[in-house]
């Protein structure tokens, strides 16, 4: 039986009815974290943007830590895909064959063309600084800041011009970078979205609405989780403030005073496009419901009864209701925001492993489940790839990216 | 010489040497696919519902002539069993993909006496080699293509292993191959087939429940049948146009 052979889906997919012999879950946890890491990407992008095209000034620190952040989730993003590949060591070969009908061949060149978008953007944004940190660091002793000296000036790309002009100039292209970056951010998850819609075998993933519902989900996940990464590190920053005996420049009371007016602001624009992704998933679903094809039997079975608890309690309840609630009842505190964000990044989750693992839980019979007990115990490379541990790597990987990177080009230095 | 003389004469030497080479013409993506697709075979199949007896010859044949390992859950090919009972219920089941023949009356889960059947039948099952396959189109690198003749192959060198073809194919005949690590499926036993052999199915089947011939002769016994008797396809209603046949297929089959 299927014990005596490992073959590792069979591992973690429990069959349930008439389900044909091939089938197996066979995009697991991967799967599930490559849209919602892309997604990420596209948010933090998305959220740095609103400051620098449409000038919301009440955004501007969140901008530009989350510009920096975007940039280290994206660096993640592509992650999920390789770790689910069969064979990791041929994943280039989409560049050299792209296969223009596949929608997965497509990742490549939008991932590049947005990749340069942000990296030419932060340069932008930090040249200033790249320029003054390589003149401060002339002549500085020590093999590190003659290190740190020759990076910060190859970092300059020899444009040491940092008058009135320039400085203009460098705005201007910010700008511009920022308003190509929208479209793009929004079309790298766009087309996430579609590879899932456009497979017309599978009846829960088939509707054009896929793209759309993936956008606006991924702007909330990526602003909610530049927001919570903001809160911890700034609360992080005012313990230390207190706790320790250094004196600082600031104190405890400005770092959090400037905290909740920046958090309070940036959660109105979350609960603004949590209204919209929301919407177009309920549409989704009631449009299904009433047009009831041939497939709406299994799907209902699914939705409503299979994976009733992961659809509607946890993700539209806890994911979605709870959080939103949280944010609009008056007399926000950094806590209770803290709080309905995590819980936004969890019903976001939820989304991506709904439609990841509930579209391949009913058979293509249509007359059987599939169950997908995803594996704890990293035994085999398989069971470490497609389980709790590889999806957890997968996770923190932006975070230790981000402390690196913030070495260099640092987002959150605190501006009185 | 006067340097508009020199200029033409230039550009004339130029035209000149660019003229062989535009002798090598550059074949649109269209026209070498037209070139190639003169082929005068177009493999096609026919499975009989009222000759399966529910053996399991061809799944065993196949696993072993194709090497997909004896005991792994997958197979290339393989026999569903279909009870309709008197109450109007259908249950359906194919351990192993039928590999050992049903010779259980337990199906589902449930013991169904002889009595209270109104039906039964098997169905085989294989890859179609769709006329439109969505796996070539979705496969990002090309490694899944179909062959001037129709068949759908696996570059098995190329294929990365995403899976993404797996999920495109409408009737699950997919999955990865166990040692190999990359997409695997029934090639109609293309390494026979170009011999002048019959699939190894095709072969091991005792009751003729299964044909494989080429579409494009008027005169293959194959074609003839599709042409003269009621044949239905699988999920006509994705758009792949299969080329697998089937007669006495049931409104039940999945
Ligand atoms: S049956 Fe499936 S694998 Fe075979 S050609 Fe059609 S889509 Fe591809
Ligand atoms: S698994 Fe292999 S054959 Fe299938 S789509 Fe991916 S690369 Fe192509």
């Amino acid at each position: 039986m299927t014990e005596a052979w490992t073959y590792p889906e069979a591992l973690w997919t429990v069959k349930d009815l008439f389900v044909y012999p091939n089938e197996y879950i066979y995009w697991s946890i991967q799967i599930v974290m490559y849209p919602l890491m892309t997604g990420l990407v596209a948010g933090a992008f998305v959220l740095s943007s609103l400051y620098h095209v449409f000038g919301l000034e009440d955004l501007k620190d969140m901008a530009k830590f989350s510009l920096v952040f975007s940039f280290a989730l994206l660096i993640v993003a592509p992650m999920p895909l390789m770790f689910h590949l069969q064979q990791p060591l041929r994943g280039m070969e989409v560049f050299f064959t792209p296969h223009f009908t596949s929608a997965i061949s497509a990742f490549g060149i939008v991932f590049f063309s947005y990749s340069i978008i942000v990296v030419t953007e932060i340069w932008f944004v930090y040249r200033k600084f790249f320029v003054e940190q390589s003149i401060a660091l002339k002549g500085k002793e020590g093999i590190g800041n003659s290190l740190k000296q020759l990076l910060y000036s190859v970092l300059t790309l020899g444009a040491y011009d940092i008058g009135e002009k320039a400085l203009h100039k460098d705005k201007k292209a910010i700008k511009i970078l920022a308003g190509i970056g929208i479209p793009v951010a929004c079309f790298l998850h766009g087309y996430a979205g579609f590879i899932f819609g456009s497979v017309k075998a599978n009846a829960l993933w088939m509707t054009p609405l896929m793209p759309v519902i993936f956008i606006m989900s991924a702007i909330v996940s990526g602003i909610a989780l530049c927001m919570l990464t903001y809160i911890v590190i700034m609360e992080w920053k005012k313990f230390r403030i207190k706790t320790s005996r250094k004196s600082w420049e600031v104190t405890a009371a400005d770092v959090g005073g400037a905290e909740i007016d920046l958090i309070k602001n940036t959660a109105k624009y979350l609960v603004g496009f949590m209204i919209a992704a929301i919407t177009l998933e309920i549409l989704d679903l009631v449009f299904r419901g009433y047009t009831a094809v041939k497939s709406w039997e299994i799907l209902r079975s699914v939705i409503y009864g299979k994976d009733f608890v992961d659809i509607f309690i946890l993700q539209y309840g806890f994911g979605n209701l709870l959080p939103f609630l949280m944010l609009v009842i008056p007399g926000l505190t950094i806590r209770r925001t803290a709080f309905a964000l995590a819980l936004v990044i969890f019903g976001v989750f939820m989304m991506r492993w709904n439609v990841v693992i509930g579209g391949q839980a009913f058979s293509l019979s249509f007359a059987g489940y599939m169950h997908y007990n995803i594996p704890f115990i990293p035994d085999t490379l398989d069971a470490y790839k497609e389980g709790f541990f590889g999806a957890l790597t997968i996770g923190l990987m932006p975070f230790g990216l981000f402390w690196v990177i913030n070495k260099f080009i640092p987002s959150l230095k605190y501006h009185k | 010489m006067s340097r508009r003389d020199f200029l033409m004469s230039t550009l004339k030497v130029a035209v000149a040497s660019a003229l062989p080479l535009s002798a090598f013409k550059f074949l649109s993506p269209a026209e070498a696919k037209a070139a190639v697709e003169a082929a005068n075979v177009r493999w096609g199949f026919i499975v009989d519902t009222y000759k399966c007896v529910g053996c399991g010859f061809c799944v065993k044949a196949c696993k072993i002539e194709n090497e997909i390992p004896y005991d792994a859950p997958v197979t290339r090919t393989w026999v569903e069993r279909y009870l309709i009972l008197k109450d109007g219920r259908m249950i359906a089941d194919t351990p192993l993909g039928g590999r050992d023949g049903f010779t259980e009356l337990k199906i589902q889960d449930e013991v169904v006496e002889p009595k209270e059947v109104a039906k039964a039948y098997f169905v085989p099952k294989l890859c179609n080699q769709c006329e439109n396959p969505p796996c070539v189109q979705v496969c990002p690198v090309g490694a899944t293509y179909q062959t001037a003749d129709g068949v759908v192959l696996i570059d098995r060198t190329w294929c990365i292993g995403c899976g993404y073809c797996i999920m495109a194919c409408p009737y699950g005949v997919r999955f990865f191959h166990p040692v190999y690590k990359v997409a695997e499926k029934c090639t109609f036993c293309y390494h026979r087939i170009h011999k002048g052999m019959k699939t190894a199915c095709v072969d091991a089947c005792p009751f003729g429940a299964r044909q494989i011939g080429n579409l494009k002769d008027p005169n293959d016994p194959v074609t003839k049948i599709i042409m003269t008797e009621r044949v239905a396809i699988l999920k006509d209603e994705y758009g792949t146009k299969p080329q697998v046949y089937y007669i006495g297929l049931d409104e039940n089959v999945r």
